[in-house]
């Protein structure tokens, strides 16, 4: 079937990406907005808005049946999710398939299935794809019984759910009852499910990930790696391809058990397989599938010159992979540097208002992906991103160089931001010799917030 | 100055005579849409309710059309109707089943709590109440159009009918 008009359920940055290649292809838009999104970018882009509700995205975002409702109303085949929001909720890509709507993503059983961290775990293990030391716990004696197993320290998760949410560090087998206690809580509360299990903590480990599309009958193809080891509180900040200083063999490795676990669930559409990359035994484990369109896609699309919105609507009419795995070979380097409005001289606090102006970067190589323009509202209801710089080149040097001079001449008025942020990290030796674990982010702050100690003492 | 029934009239036959299918008016927060046949995507007003016609909005061809950015506090036509906006996206209806009368006219006496129609979100029926009182002006949406979130249903005027 032929996608003519596609309804975006989503708002921001990434509804402008998703018009634009709509508009490359001649397929209608229609965009849903919250009232506070009624003047935003996106809504001027779309070739029409539907008001779904006011600001709070529980009354509106996130209304799966507004937004089916929508969609059958304007006369939508299809409904792109975006990241976020409904994109990972099996309710929404349930809905489209009762109601004949193409839901552009995988279907409501994968969402499902990967969205539940033990059973994706079970997956991994199923697909031959290693997992963190560890499992599900039951009761308190069967979690003491496996913690002696894996040792601590050791990490105590949510099944539910992921983004730190319900999950604890455990120092010492004593303080596990606690851990438990308070994670268990913290996962009611936020997914609704108070199952836990426990995972082996790796001290020095690496974020990469694997961009992979699948057909849905069980064909899957690899775009090459990302590494997002540069986070704060499982929050990205930076993002870049190849990851760099990787073994070659550990690199192959990984695509290849990414491919392995997406084919396993015959998975449909976009989706991302993250592993932790243990520094020191060079091993590297599964952590968990990402069900849709990723923030830092670009990173992949600049390397590879594949278009993978393009391809989401493509696998979701029916034309299956157009790409022969060997056409989306990476050429080069690209990195991503998230620009958020926040302030990281006070805890990264979100900062809300009208940014007053505003500059991007531009030329050969630099693509920035943003909904902020000079006027742009940021209203305190959503996440705080502004704007994603993205740089292609031949080699990391040259693709570093660019990236700073890219920050350096962007400015954002208004609202404050984290550009001086990335300017100092785009600095830190350790960042520009390549291949940072994840608590290095952490560690450049800490070093800062030391250094100006020193200075003020 | 404002637009009589002559005016629109008038407007209304120099668009007959023109080659165009449209025509947009706008006049000191006023909006005319103005469309030849019944054609057009969006809702049509039925306004062939005297009330409107005595404001100038004859003819079965006339709309007043939404703004397309208006929010559901918009302000009221003449400072004295109220906008009666829709509480939720959704399938509006104006009778609670097909066939049946609706529950309110052009002319009907509305108290705050009185049902005016309902709004269907995935076979879901909602009510929607009016919220002020007074005598129904204009009612702007046909039934089984999508409303959006916010979108005026109808305009209420204040008091028993003139």
């Amino acid at each position: 079937m032929r996608i003519r008009r596609v309804l975006i359920a989503n708002r921001g940055e990434i509804a402008v990406r998703i018009i634009r290649t709509c508009r490359r292809l001649g397929i209608e838009t229609v965009l849903t907005v919250s009232e506070a999104d009624r003047e935003a970018l996106p809504a001027r882009l779309a070739d029409r808005t539907v008001c779904i509700g006011p600001a709070r995205p529980a009354e509106s975002y996130l209304r799966a049946e507004t937004i089916v409702q929508a969609a059958l109303g304007v006369g939508a085949q299809a409904v792109h999710p975006g990241y976020g929001f409904l994109s990972e909720r099996a309710v929404l890509a349930r809905l489209c398939e009762e109601h004949g709507i193409v839901f552009i993503g995988p279907t409501a059983a994968q969402i499902a299935a990967v969205g539940d961290k033990l059973a994706a775990r079970a997956a991994a293990g199923a697909a031959g794809v290693p997992v963190v030391p560890g499992g599900a716990v039951g009761c308190l004696s069967e979690a003491q019984q496996l913690a002696r197993r894996i040792g601590a320290p050791l990490l105590v998760k949510a099944a539910g759910g992921g983004g730190g949410r319900g999950m604890k560090l455990v120092h010492e087998l004593a303080d596990l009852p606690a851990a438990l206690e308070l994670a268990a809580a913290e996962a009611d509360a936020a997914f609704g499910d108070p199952r836990l299990y426990l995972e082996s903590w790796i001290a020095h480990a690496r974020h990469i990930e694997v961009q992979l599309l699948g057909d849905g009958s069980g064909r899957v193809i690899h775009l090459g790696e990302r590494d997002c080891s540069v986070q704060r509180r499982y929050q990205k900040l930076i993002e870049e391809t190849p990851a760099p200083r990787l073994d070659e063999r550990l690199r192959r490795e990984l695509h290849a058990a990414a491919v392995r676990f997406a084919a396993h669930l015959a998975y449909r559409s976009a989706g991302t397989v993250e592993f932790l990359v243990d520094c020191e035994r060079a091993a590297f484990y599964f952590l968990e599938m990402n069900a849709r369109i990723q923030v830092e896609h670009p990173v992949t699309e600049v390397v590879t010159g594949v278009d993978l919105v393009a391809e989401q609507l493509a696998v979701a009419q029916g034309e299956g992979l157009r790409l022969a795995p060997d056409a989306a070979r990476p050429h080069g380097c690209a990195m991503e540097c998230r620009i958020n409005a926040e302030d990281p001289a006070r805890d990264f606090q979100p900062s809300p208002g009208t940014v007053t102006a505003v500059s991007w970067p531009g030329g050969a190589g630099i693509r920035v992906d943003t909904h902020i323009v000079a006027g742009s509202r940021v209203p305190p209801y959503y996440d705080s991103l502004l704007a994603k710089i993205i740089i292609g080149g031949p080699d990391r040097a040259r693709v570093l160089t660019a990236m700073r001079r890219a920050i350096e001449c962007s400015r954002v008025f208004g609202v404050p931001t984290n550009l001086g942020l990335h300017a100092a990290l785009l600095r830190d030796p350790q960042f520009t010799d390549g291949g940072v674990d994840t608590g290095f982010l952490a560690r450049h702050l800490e070093r800062g917030a030391a250094a100006r100690e020193c200075h003020g003492g | 100055m404002t637009l009589t029934a002559k005016d629109v009239a008038e407007i209304a036959r120099l668009l007959e005579e023109s080659e165009f299918d449209e025509l947009h008016l706008e006049h000191e927060g006023f909006k005319l849409t103005l469309r030849r046949g019944a054609a057009g995507q969006r809702p049509v007003a039925q306004s062939a309710a005297a009330p409107a016609a005595a404001r100038g909005m004859a003819a079965a061809e006339v709309s007043a059309e939404r703004e397309p950015h208006g929010t559901p506090a918009a302000a009221a036509v003449d400072g004295v109707r109220r906008d009666v906006p829709a509480p939720l996206l959704g399938t509006f209806y104006r009778a609670p089943k097909p066939g049946a009368a609706p529950y309110i006219e052009v002319g009907s006496q509305v108290e705050p709590d009185t049902i005016i129609g309902i709004i269907e979100v995935m076979k879901l029926m909602n009510t929607v109440r009016a919220g002020v009182a007074g005598t129904v002006a204009e009612i702007l949406v046909p039934d089984g159009a999508l409303v959006e979130y916010g979108q005026v249903l109808l305009r209420v005027a204040p008091g028993p009918p003139l």
